[in-house]
């Protein structure tokens, strides 16, 4: 089945520049027809063209809030980076009160599912051997991105689900077993997300795992209608069943901190994450234990659905998680990790940077790339819809650009001719 | 004078992780008295750097509440090592909590202090190598 991405262009908006084409981790953007076009293959529903773009003409997918009409018993699962969107916030109850408030028959933190996935790799660095560092796999644009330019790396990544997965399962196990008269269909659970990647995990799973969510909406979904109940709302009541580890997880740094091991990197941010991961990939690498790699700026409070600064939430996040209990959800540890925790299959990609199938086709093409990149002013200027001369090459060689496109290299042939011509008119 | 309401907390010391539970507990009943969102914070807080302190320092211990209609008292108590030098600890910034609790945030050295600005009434009982009580009141009238 073919992937599907949540980002997305709204056609209509682009105007064409290159901010996008030139902010693409992955090369995923050309300028084509004078818009931009999004290679399905090598998206990794990061979010950065959406931050960058200056006409708003990219787009998170979701679904719509209605998409919940469907169900009898609708479960909100807010992600721990929603309670930094709200000045002056006192306590995570009253974004909860708030969900319930809006229509919500009743809310399960994703943050308390990130306590068991905390407690669970805890366990898990004790007694899995297997390659390190162990990198996270609580980002599904990281992830995606290992799949696609660190295919080597793809023993390293965690093999445990993340806290939305692990929060949903057991929000629908709880519904199922407080209301017997509920069928598994009946009970509808709503991830409430930073980021269009979250979007993406749920739509596509994994090979032979379905996505425990049914509907993911983004925090601007929410927050406007969250703002009007929460003005009212003075004393809601005890709902928050998570601590200082769950919330953490919200931030750059927090799920790594919660290990209780001083061997650790955290990273935000995709370029710096795709130089952590060079980084491991060619061995020059300290004796990690963990590595945690956030594709957006601060972490998740830095995702491509959020209001806030990324740093102001960050801020809110240290203020609101002060008086916090360290953790409200335990697992014990003489028991094995339940099986339900790990993915079996973390899905095959085509390395992205296989010119074609064939070793001998691919060394001509490449000498080819070679040969032509020379021939390029090496300005990366974007012009031909390429976000280097370097892509461009490549893509001349690969058949999806003429040379001709290089106005540059153009513009030079057009002064020769000039010159040559001058004073024969 | 009706008669007090009484409310008993133990406080695990044996994993960090589970530090700030019976804070939690306690909040959810005083949400559940009714008491002025702006008390439940202030002696939420309070009880929150007690049981915290408890955790770190002492393996744990117990909290006791009691709550009349004019006020909310807190004692906690602990076997733990005691406090060689309260003036000292009372002050903002002194700690002596171990790095690897400070890496979660915690041992700013703003523990008892807190508990002190919060409360309306503080008193510290400690022996060294016994443990200490430490008893807060917190006015509703």
């Amino acid at each position: 089945m073919e992937y599907q991405h949540s980002v997305s262009l709204d056609i209509e908006k682009c105007k064409g520049c290159t901010s996008c084409v030139h902010h693409c981790p992955t090369e995923a953007i050309r300028i084509r027809d004078r818009h931009a076009v999004i290679d399905p293959m090598r998206c990794i529903d990061c979010g950065e063209c959406i931050r960058i773009c200056p006409h708003q003409a990219k787009i998170a997918l979701r679904d719509d809030l209605l998409d919940l009409q469907r169900f009898k018993w609708k479960i909100a699962l807010p992600a721990p980076s929603l309670y930094a969107q709200f000045n002056n916030l006192e306590d995570v109850d009253f974004v909860l009160q708030g969900l319930l408030d809006i229509g919500f028959d009743d809310i399960f933190e994703v943050s308390r599912g990130a306590e068991l996935v905390t407690a669970r790799t805890r366990q898990y660095l004790k007694l899995r051997k297997g390659p390190r560092p162990v990198i996270s796999s609580a980002c599904p644009a990281i992830v995606r991105l290992i799949g696609l330019r660190f295919p080597s790396l793809k023993e390293n990544i965690l093999d445990l689900l993340p806290p939305m997965e692990i929060a949903a399962a057991m929000a629908r196990e709880q519904a199922l077993k407080d209301h017997p008269e509920f069928k598994k269909e009946d009970v509808g659970v709503c991830f409430i997300s930073p980021c269009p990647a979250k979007m993406s995990y749920v739509k596509n799973g994994l090979p032979g795992y379905k996505s425990q969510v049914d509907v993911v909406v983004g925090f601007k979904d929410v927050y406007f209608l969250l703002i009007n109940e929460m003005k009212h709302s003075r004393r809601p009541k005890t709902l928050s069943e998570s601590g200082m580890i769950g919330i953490g997880w919200a931030a750059s740094g927090g799920e790594a901190m919660a290990l209780f091991n001083d061997a650790y990197l955290a990273a935000d941010g995709i370029d710096n994450c795709i130089r952590v991961l060079d980084r491991i990939e060619g061995g020059d690498f300290p004796n990690l234990e963990f590595v945690e790699l956030n594709a957006c700026p601060g972490g998740c409070v830095g995702g491509a659905m959020t209001m806030q600064d990324p740093f102001i939430a960050k801020a809110r996040l240290q203020t609101l998680r002060r008086f916090m209990p360290v953790s409200q959800n335990f697992v014990d540890e003489k028991e094995a990790i339940p099986e339900s925790y790990f993915v079996k299959d973390m899905g095959s990609y085509t390395p992205l940077n296989r010119l074609s199938d064939n070793m001998a086709e691919s060394m001509r093409m490449l000498k080819e790339i070679r040969e032509l990149k020379e021939e390029l002013p090496g300005f990366d200027c974007g012009a031909c819809g390429a976000p280097t001369c370097r892509a461009f090459a490549e893509d001349v060689v690969k058949g999806n650009a003429s040379k001709y496109d290089c106005i540059l290299t153009h513009l030079e042939d057009v002064k020769a001719y000039l010159k040559e011509h001058e004073g024969k008119a | 004078m009706s008669e007090a309401l009484t409310l008993h907390f133990d406080v695990n010391g044996e994993d960090f992780t589970s530090a700030g539970q019976a804070s939690v507990r306690f909040k959810k009943n005083m949400r559940e008295l009714g008491v002025d969102p702006e008390i439940i914070r202030r002696a939420s807080i309070a009880m929150y750097e007690g049981e915290i302190n408890m955790v770190i320092h002492a393996h744990g211990g117990v909290a006791d509440v009691n709550v009349t209609e004019d006020a909310i008292e807190i004692i906690l108590t602990d076997k733990g090592p005691g406090i060689p030098d309260i003036e000292k600890a009372m002050q903002e910034g002194y700690s002596t909590a171990p790095d690897n609790i400070r890496s979660l945030g915690f041992g700013a050295g703003m523990g008892l202090p807190n508990m002190k600005r919060y409360t309306d009434e503080m008193k510290i009982e400690s022996t060294v190598g016994v443990g200490t009580t430490v008893t807060m009141k917190i006015k509703l009238k």
